[in-house]
C-alpha cells in the first residue's frame, strides 16, 4: 500500500497533538504578554519587548513546521548521526565563539539575537538514541550496545554541564525512561529510587525512624516471599542479607553525608525543601536568600484563587515580584491570572500531550519512530515535572524552561522540532514496513 | 509504562498542590495587604479633643515634624551643614543612617524625631539640597493643663506584637494606651482612610489597585467632654502634693465623676515628645512611689469606720435593729469568752445607752459590732447569714468592679460564706471570727472610687448611678444604659435619714470626728475612717501610722457632691483626710475657700518627710542587718 498525495498526508496527521501544541503555544504567548505587560506599552508587535519577539518566534516556528513536514520522513533516520555530530560541534564551538550570559556560555549571538544550541541538541540526541536503539540487532543486555547509548547521552550531558548549565544537562537523564522501555532491567531504576527515598527519609525523619520503617517493610516482603516459596531463604540468602546490609549502609552513610559532607548552605537548601526547619526566623531568612524565587512564586500562585485575578490583572505579576517570571517561573503567572481553573487546564494539557505521544509511540511500526517517540515523551515529561514542581515549591530550584511557555526562541524551536519530527514520523507510519 | 504512571501521578500531584495553594490555604487572599504587591497609604484623621465639664480644653493636638530618610537615595554634599541645622553631631548622623539601612535601604525610616518649630523652618528651605531626606508631619497630643494624667491617659506607638494581632493598627501608629485615651480610643481616633496601590518589587508605586474600589475615606475623630471639673481636679492634686493617696469626687444625682485624683501623679506632657520613652521608663520603674498606679481606682484599702453606715443600713433593713435600738459601750465589745476576744472602742460614752445617730458620729465600735453580729445571726446558719449580709453590702457597688468607663480598676473584697469556708473548711467558723468586718477592718477591702460611690448612694438615700467619666461625645450626652440606669441598694429610704443625721453630726456636734473641718453655711455630712496597717520586714510585723480616710457629701439635702479621700499613713481620719474632703467640697460648691490658712496647712503637710522616708529607711536598715 503506497500512499501519496497531499490530502492523504493531512489526514494522517495527528491533529490532537497539533491542537494541544497550538493551545499551549497560544496560552504561552498570552502569558508572556502578561508578564511583560505594563500600562505604558501598547504596540503588540514591538521587537523590543519579550512578547513582541516571542510572537516572531512563534511565526518562525510555523515556518519550521512546514519545513519539517516537507522533508522526507526517512531523512530523519538516515541523517540522525550527522545531525547529532553537527549539533555536538555547535556545543563545542561555544567554547570558542559563545556568548556568556549570567555566567553560562550557552549562546551564539547574531546581532541582537542569541541562539542556544543545547535546546536543539535534545532533538538530535533523541534522534541518535532512536537510531542506535532502533537497529534490529540492538540488544540492551549487550554491554557494548548499552555503552554506545550511554556514550551518546553522556557527551552532550558533559558538554552542557561544563557551560555550566545544570538545568539543561539534567534533561539527559530523561532517556532512562527510553532505556527502561527498551528492556533495561528495572532493578537498576528501582534501586536508584530506593536509594533516593532512603536518603530523603533519613534526612527528614532521622536514622531511627527510617531504619525501623524500611526494615519492617523488608521483613514483610521476606515473610510473604517465604510463605510463597519455602525455599526462599535457602535460595536467596545472599540477597536477603545483602538487602539488609544495603539499607543499613545507605541510611548511615546518608546521615553521615548530610551531617558531615554537606556544607551548611546545602543543608539549608535540603531542610527548606523538606520543610524541616522549625525556627520561623531561620525560615524567613532562608526564604529571603535562595528560597526567594520559590517563595514569591507560590505566593503569587496562591493569590490567584479559583478563577484567578484575570488576564493582565495579576498585581504581583505586574509588580514583577517573581524573578525570571517570563522564563522559568512563567507558570506562576498562569496561577495568578487564570487561577486554579486555568493552571489545572495547563497541567492537564501537558499530561494529555505526553500521554498522547506515548500512545502514538506504541503504535509505531518502525522501531526508530517508536524509540524516538519515547524520547520525545520523556523529554517533555522531565521538563514538565521539574519546572512545575519547582514553581509549586515541591522541588528545589532547577533552571529549566516550561515547553512552549517560557520565553525564548531557541527553546520554542527546539521543542517544536522535537514534537513535529515525531508527528511527521507518525503520519508517515503507513509508508513503513 | 512507568512513564505513563509518572505522568499521571505528576499531573495529579500538581493539581492537588494547586488546589491547596489556591483554594484551601487562604492566607494570601484574605486581605489585600497580605499580598506584598499591594501597599496601603493611610490618611490619618484629626484625633478628637477632650474637654472638661465646663468646656475647658484638656487635650489638644499639636503638629510635630520628623525627618525621614531613605538610605538608598541619600545624596548629601555638605553633611556638616545638615548636622548643624538639625543640631546633631556626625556620630548621630552615621548611627542613624546605619540603623535605617539595616531596617531597609529602600524604605523610609525616622532619622530624627520631633523637630522644633524653628529647626523645621530652617530645614524646610534647604531641604531640596538633601536628597533622600524628607519631612513628615505627625500629630502629637498636647495637655494645656499639666494635670489629670491618670484620667486622660496617653497615646503611644503600636508595637509589633499588637500590630500583628490587630486588623486595624499598623506598627508605629498611635493608639490610646491609658485612661480616657484608651477607653474611648475608637471614638477619639476616628477611622483612618486608606488608599491601596499596586507596587513593584522595588516598592515603586505602579498604579492604584482595582481603580480604588477598596479605598476608604478618613472619618474625623470625635470630641469628648468629660465629667471632670478640671479646677477641682487641680485643686485636689495640689492638696495631695507630697502625700500618697487618692480622692474621688462625684455628683450623686448622675454618677458623674467630678475629680479623680491620685498622688503621686505625673505631668501628662512627659508622655509626649522626644524624651517620652525615657520619661516613661523613669515613671514605670519607680517602684517606691508608683506614679503610674492610679490609687483612686486601683488601690484597695480597708474602708475602716466609713463602712459602719453600710452595716447600720443593712441591719436596719434586716430588721435586727431599729433606729431606736440602743447599745451600751464600756470601752469596747466582747465578742467571745476568751479575754482576748475584745474589740476596743474610743467613743467614750461610758456605758450610757447610745442610739444609731450618736453611734455614727462617735464612731462607736461596740454598736456596729452588735448590729453586724445580729444581722448574721438572724439566719438559721452563719453561712446563710454571711451570704445575706454580703449580698446586701454588694448592692452598694462594693466587692466587684463598678463598671465605670476607665480601663483600670480593682474588685475590692466583700467576703461571703464561700470565702470563709476556704480558710475554715466545712463551715467551722463563727460570726466572731469575722467581727472586724463590722468596723470595716477585717477582710473588707474597697477602692476610693467604690467608697465615693457608696457615699453617693447614701447621699441619694438608696440608689446610685454607675460612676462615669464621659459626659458628652460630639456634643451628644452619653446614653449608655449602664450609666443612665439607677442601681438600687434595696434599702428602704426611710432608714437613710438617721444615718445621714449621724453623718451631719460628725461635722456639727462637738465631739464629732470632723468637728474642726466644718464649712460655714453648708450642711456637710461625712464620716472618718482610720485604718491600721503594717509592713513586714523579715517576717517581723511593724505597725505604721494609720491610713487616713474620709467620706462626705454636701449639701445634706439635694447633694451636689460626694467624696472619698484616702491618704496613706495620714493618721486619724480627722487629721488629713477630713480637711481635704471639706476643702474640696467648699471649693466645688462655694468656688472659693474662706479659710486659706487651712488649705495651706493641708498642702504643706509633707508625708514624705514625716512618714514615707522613714518607712524606706526602716526597710533598708532591716535589709542591711539581714545581709
Amino acid at each position: 500500500m503506497q500512499i501519496s498525495g497531499k490530502s492523504n498526508f493531512f489526514l494522517e496527521l495527528d491533529w490532537l497533538l497539533i491542537l494541544i501544541y497550538l493551545a499551549l503555544v497560544t496560552i504561552g504567548w498570552f502569558t508572556i504578554y502578561a508578564t511583560t505587560f505594563s500600562s505604558e506599552q501598547v504596540a503588540l508587535i514591538n521587537l523590543t519587548t519579550y512578547h513582541g519577539k516571542q510572537l516572531l518566534w512563534i511565526l518562525f516556528s510555523f515556518l519550521l513546521i512546514i519545513l519539517l513536514f516537507s522533508i522526507e520522513a526517512a531523512f530523519y533516520e538516515r541523517f540522525s548521526s550527522i545531525l547529532y555530530i553537527i549539533s555536538l560541534g555547535l556545543l563545542i564551538g561555544l567554547f570558542a565563539f559563545g556568548k556568556t550570559i549570567n555566567g553560562q556560555t550557552a549562546w551564539y549571538s547574531f546581532g541582537g539575537f542569541s541562539l542556544q544550541p543545547s535546546e536543539f541538541v535534545k532533538v538530535t540526541t533523541a534522534l541518535a538514541v532512536a537510531k542506535i536503539m532502533g537497529d534490529n540487532l540492538f540488544d540492551i543486555k549487550k554491554t557494548s550496545d548499552l555503552r554506545n547509548v550511554l556514550l551518546v547521552l553522556a557527551i552532550p550531558f558533559v558538554l552542557i554541564l561544563i557551560q555550566p548549565d545544570f538545568g539543561s544537562a539534567i534533561i539527559y537523564f530523561s532517556f532512562i525512561f527510553v532505556l527502561l522501555r527498551m528492556g533495561l532491567s528495572i532493578r537498576l531504576f528501582l534501586s536508584l529510587l530506593v536509594m533516593t527515598l532512603l536518603f530523603i527519609s533519613t534526612i527528614k525523619f532521622g536514622v531511627g525512624a527510617t531504619l525501623l520503617v524500611s526494615l519492617l517493610l523488608l521483613g514483610i516482603f521476606f515473610y510473604y516471599a517465604y510463605k510463597r516459596q519455602r525455599m526462599f531463604f535457602r535460595k536467596y540468602w545472599p540477597f536477603a542479607i545483602g538487602s539488609v546490609l544495603f539499607i543499613l549502609f545507605l541510611v548511615f552513610s546518608s546521615n553521615l553525608v548530610y551531617k558531615k559532607a554537606l556544607k551548611p548552605h546545602h543543608q539549608d537548601r535540603l531542610s527548606l525543601w523538606l520543610r524541616m526547619e522549625k525556627d520561623p526566623n531561620k525560615i524567613r531568612s532562608l526564604k529571603r536568600s535562595f528560597g526567594f524565587n520559590n517563595d514569591q512564586s507560590i505566593k503569587t500562585i496562591a493569590s490567584g484563587g479559583f478563577f484567578g485575578k484575570g488576564f493582565l490583572d495579576g498585581d504581583r505579576t505586574n509588580g514583577k515580584f517573581v524573578p525570571e517570571q517570563h522564563t522559568d517561573y512563567i507558570f506562576s503567572t498562569i496561577g495568578e491570572e487564570f487561577g486554579f481553573l486555568g493552571s489545572s487546564i495547563v497541567v492537564i494539557l501537558f499530561v494529555l500531550l505526553i500521554l498522547r505521544i506515548l500512545q502514538k509511540a506504541e503504535s509505531q511500526r518502525s522501531k526508530f519512530s517508536r524509540v524516538y517517540g519515547y524520547g520525545v515523551a520523556s523529554v517533555f515529561f522531565v521538563h514538565f515535572a521539574i519546572n512545575i514542581g519547582m514553581v509549586l515549591d515541591l522541588l528545589p530550584t532547577v533552571g529549566i524552561p516550561l515547553p512552549f511557555f517560557s520565553y525564548g526562541g531557541s527553546s520554542l524551536w527546539g521543542f517544536t522540532i522535537l514534537l513535529f519530527i515525531f508527528i511527521k514520523l507518525d503520519a508517515n507510519k503507513a509508508n513503513e514496513f | 509504562m512507568i512513564l505513563i504512571l509518572l505522568t499521571i501521578f505528576s499531573g495529579l500531584l500538581f493539581i492537588s498542590r494547586l488546589f491547596y495553594l489556591q483554594i484551601v490555604d487562604d492566607s494570601f487572599r484574605r486581605n489585600p495587604l497580605n499580598n506584598a504587591a499591594i501597599t496601603a497609604k493611610y490618611d490619618y484623621p484629626k484625633r478628637g479633643y477632650i474637654y472638661d465639664r465646663n468646656g475647658k480644653l484638656l487635650v489638644a493636638n499639636q503638629t510635630s515634624y520628623d525627618v525621614m530618610v531613605v538610605p538608598k537615595e541619600v545624596e548629601i554634599s555638605d553633611t556638616l551643614e545638615f548636622c548643624d541645622i538639625l543640631s546633631i553631631d556626625k556620630a548621630y548622623f552615621i548611627k542613624q543612617i546605619k540603623k535605617a539601612t539595616h531596617y531597609s535601604p529602600r524604605l523610609a525610616s525616622i532619622f530624627l524625631e520631633q523637630l522644633s518649630k524653628s529647626d523645621y523652618a530652617v530645614l524646610q528651605e534647604k531641604m531640596f539640597r538633601y536628597k533622600g531626606f524628607y519631612i513628615q508631619k505627625r500629630m502629637l497630643r498636647n495637655y494645656p493643663y499639666n494635670s489629670a494624667a491618670n484620667v486622660l491617659g496617653y497615646i503611644s506607638q503600636v508595637n509589633e506584637e499588637r500590630a500583628k494581632n490587630s486588623s486595624y493598627y499598623q506598627q508605629g501608629e498611635l493608639i490610646g494606651t491609658q485612661g480616657v485615651e484608651k477607653q474611648y480610643e475608637n471614638v477619639l481616633r476616628g477611622v483612618k482612610g486608606v488608599k491601596y496601590y499596586k507596587r513593584n518589587i522595588h516598592n515603586k508605586i505602579i498604579g492604584s489597585y482595582k481603580n480604588g474600589q477598596h479605598d476608604t475615606l478618613a472619618v474625623v475623630g470625635k470630641d469628648i467632654q468629660l465629667t471632670i471639673d478640671i479646677e477641682l481636679q487641680q485643686y485636689g492634686e495640689w492638696l495631695l502634693e507630697n502625700k500618697r493617696g487618692g480622692i474621688v469626687a462625684l455628683e450623686p444625682a448622675t454618677g458623674e465623676i467630678l475629680a479623680l485624683i491620685t498622688a503621686p501623679n505625673y505631668n501628662p506632657n512627659l508622655m509626649v515628645g522626644r524624651d517620652r520613652s525615657k520619661n516613661f521608663n523613669q515613671l514605670y520603674y519607680d517602684k517606691i512611689n508608683k506614679p503610674l498606679f492610679d490609687r483612686s481606682l486601683q488601690a484597695q484599702y480597708s474602708p475602716g469606720s466609713t463602712f459602719k453606715m453600710v452595716n447600720a443600713l443593712v441591719a436596719l433593713q434586716e430588721g435586727v435593729i431599729t433606729t431606736q435600738t440602743s447599745t451600751r459601750c464600756f470601752g469596747g465589745y466582747k465578742y467571745g469568752r476568751a479575754s482576748s476576744a475584745f474589740m476596743g472602742c474610743h467613743c467614750h460614752s461610758g456605758g450610757r445607752p447610745m442610739q444609731l445617730t450618736e453611734a455614727i458620729y462617735k464612731s462607736c465600735n461596740s454598736y456596729f459590732a452588735n448590729a453586724y453580729k445580729k444581722t448574721i445571726e438572724n439566719y438559721a446558719t452563719t453561712e446563710e447569714g454571711m451570704d445575706q449580709w454580703s449580698n446586701r453590702v454588694k448592692k452598694f457597688g462594693l466587692g466587684n468592679y463598678l463598671g465605670y468607663d476607665l480601663p483600670v480598676g480593682q474588685k475590692g473584697l466583700i467576703p461571703d460564706a464561700t470565702y470563709y469556708n476556704r480558710y475554715y473548711p466545712k463551715g467551722r467558723w463563727r460570726v466572731s471570727y469575722t467581727i472586724s468586718n463590722a468596723i470595716g477592718q477585717g477582710e473588707v477591702l474597697t477602692t476610693p472610687i467604690q467608697l465615693a460611690n457608696m457615699t453617693g448612694a447614701v447621699a441619694n438615700r438608696g440608689f446610685y448611678y454607675t460612676p462615669h467619666i464621659v459626659k458628652e461625645i460630639d456634643n451628644i450626652p452619653i446614653n449608655n444604659p449602664k450609666f443612665v440606669t439607677k442601681n438600687n441598694t434595696e434599702i428602704d429610704p426611710k432608714y437613710f435619714e438617721f444615718v445621714v443625721d449621724g453623718m451631719q453630726k460628725v461635722f456639727e456636734q462637738k465631739g464629732g470626728t470632723a468637728y474642726y473641718s466644718q464649712i460655714k453655711d453648708l450642711e456637710v455630712c461625712g464620716k472618718t475612717g482610720t485604718v491600721e496597717n503594717f509592713i513586714r520586714v523579715n517576717g517581723e510585723k511593724i505597725a505604721l501610722s494609720d491610713h487616713s480616710i474620709f467620706i462626705a457629701f454636701a449639701p445634706k439635702t439635694n447633694p451636689k457632691i460626694a467624696i472619698a479621700v484616702f491618704v496613706e499613713n495620714g493618721g486619724y481620719g480627722s487629721v488629713v483626710a477630713a480637711p481635704i474632703a471639706s476643702l474640696m467640697i467648699e471649693k466645688y460648691i462655694n468656688k472659693s475657700i474662706q479659710n486659706t490658712w487651712r488649705e495651706q496647712n493641708v498642702h504643706d503637710k509633707n508625708l514624705y518627710e514625716l512618714e514615707y522616708n522613714k518607712q524606706l529607711e526602716l526597710l533598708q536598715i532591716k535589709d542591711d542587718t539581714s545581709m
